[in-house]
């Protein structure tokens, strides 16, 4: 089904998204990816506040490309979200309820998103400069000094994502592929 | 003997640098669009639209087709008539490779140190292969490589018993393993022969090879069009979302190799497949 949400979004409203939605997203989100993950790790190892708020948020595995004389942003598709799989449960835990990117995820992740009523979205690798028109906004927020894996905050306007991961604990990724399997 | 100023071969690798990441070889851009005619998922349809549209915004508001814009990586064939002036060869593409990727806005990707991973913040270095060939000649491939798909790709030892069995199972595992990671359409470089590392190097040759080209010894033509027929078979699809079209082509180099041997190298990479080619 094709669904406008806006962002940030309680349970009920990530937990009605099913594998399959194409969905347009529309508000605040912040993009992190890998370096910016450990950092938070670390910082919630350390018991140290996080400079983000989880709670209700979507992050999206990103790292843009530098931003053009007055755009927000440069080239701004998704990268695997596999990497982030260490540090995903944690954050769905303290209330994350939503994350893009793109590819597999892990049992640990599937399972935190099925607990916390979340939504793993996929947005579509390679079309960085699709996508960067719909982002509105951004603006680094943390970890300056990381470049382009800083934190930032998106301004997103009808920014489209395909649900993967829905919190019954079904994954597009297996379910279609085995629909086109022509093997044998 | 024919000399060749440095500033050169800087100035041409600067423009390689930003002329991949922005427009799509014209065999890559066909392949993505005989992709969509033939698609049977109406959601892979849908992505390979995005990815056509995605090409289009790229070139006409200057945007990295892709944000990931790679670790820049060169192919050099110097004839052994040519002498360069004005320092030395490698600085001078490594220069090329900085400003490139400092004036063309394109993303910084490379770290200093694999295990403590601060940002050379210029994308330097590339990594870099020289040739030595007859003739008076330079010719620079400059193929910048995402990291999503290069890390989906496999290497196998196999044994010669494997024979082209084996070799198929390799590639298709690859394949089946990388899934949604490697940003599907792929294309699908193999090395089949030489040694560890000289295999390795095969196939990411051979994905600068045009998509639309086969190899010309007779059976790895049908390898490679067997290989290309099973793997979207897979139904890993456009984005892995399930479809037909999981890769554009299969390209294969092979060498030979040793008697206790067979190796087999699997580079994968996604639609954004860039490579740009110059004589000098």
């Amino acid at each position: 089904m094709e669904k406008y949400v806006n962002i940030p979004m309680n349970r009920e409203v990530a937990s009605s998204l099913r594998a399959g939605d194409y969905v347009h997203l529309t508000g605040t989100m912040y993009a992190a990816r890998d370096a910016a993950h450990k950092r938070m790790q670390e910082a919630l190892a350390e018991g140290k506040a996080l400079p983000i708020n989880p709670d209700n948020n979507v992050i999206y595995y990103m790292g843009p490309s530098p931003a053009r004389d007055s755009r927000p942003v440069g080239s701004a598709g998704p990268t695997t979200s596999s990497r982030m799989d260490k540090y995903a449960p944690a954050l769905l835990d303290l209330g994350l309820k939503g994350m893009i990117g793109k590819g597999k995820r892990s049992i640990a992740v599937k399972d935190a998103i099925v607990r916390n009523g979340a939504v793993y979205f996929a947005a579509v690798g390679g079309a960085g400069a699709l996508l960067s028109r719909t982002i509105t906004s951004s603006q680094v927020i943390a970890y300056d000094d990381l470049g382009t894996e800083a934190i930032r905050r998106l301004e997103v306007q009808d920014f489209p994502v395909i649900v993967v991961m829905d919190s019954e604990g079904n994954d597009l990724y297996e379910t279609a592929v085995l629909q086109y399997n022509k093997e044998n | 003997m024919r000399s060749i100023d440095l500033k050169n071969i800087t100035r041409n690798v600067k423009e390689m640098c930003i002329e991949a990441n922005y427009y799509l070889s014209e065999d890559m851009n066909d392949a993505l669009a005989s992709a969509l005619d033939n698609e049977e998922a109406q959601l892979g349809r849908q992505i390979l639209e995005q990815l056509q549209e995605n090409l289009v915004i790229a070139g006409s508001d200057m945007i990295p087709i892709c944000q990931d814009t790679g670790m820049a990586v060169i192919f050099i064939e110097i004839g052994q008539e040519v002498h360069f002036e004005g320092g030395f060869l490698e600085d001078a593409i490594q220069e090329g490779v900085r400003q490139g990727y400092q004036d063309g806005y394109l993303r910084k990707s490379v770290v200093r140190d694999p295990i403590y991973r601060e940002n050379t913040k210029d994308n330097t270095p590339a990594v870099i292969y020289y040739d030595i060939v007859p003739g008076e000649g330079v010719t620079i491939t400059v193929a910048p490589k995402g990291f999503g798909s290069e890390n989906m790709s496999r290497i196998f030892m196999l044994k010669p018993s494997d024979g082209l069995e084996g070799v198929k199972n390799a590639v298709i595992t690859a394949v089946k393993d990388a899934g949604p990671n490697a940003c599907p359409p792929m294309v699908i470089g193999v090395g089949i022969g030489g040694t560890f590392e000289k295999c390795a190097l095969l196939a990411k040759r051979a994905l600068t090879r045009t998509v639309n080209t086969h190899s010309n010894i007779p059976y790895v033509r049908e390898l490679e069009e067997e290989l290309l027929d099973k793997i979207n078979k897979t139904g890993i699809g456009p984005g892995g979302l399930g479809g037909t079209n999981t890769a554009l082509a299969v390209n294969i180099n092979t060498y030979p190799t040793h008697i206790a041997g067979l190796p087999v190298a699997v580079n994968i990479c996604c639609h954004v497949n860039r490579h740009v080619t110059r004589k000098i």
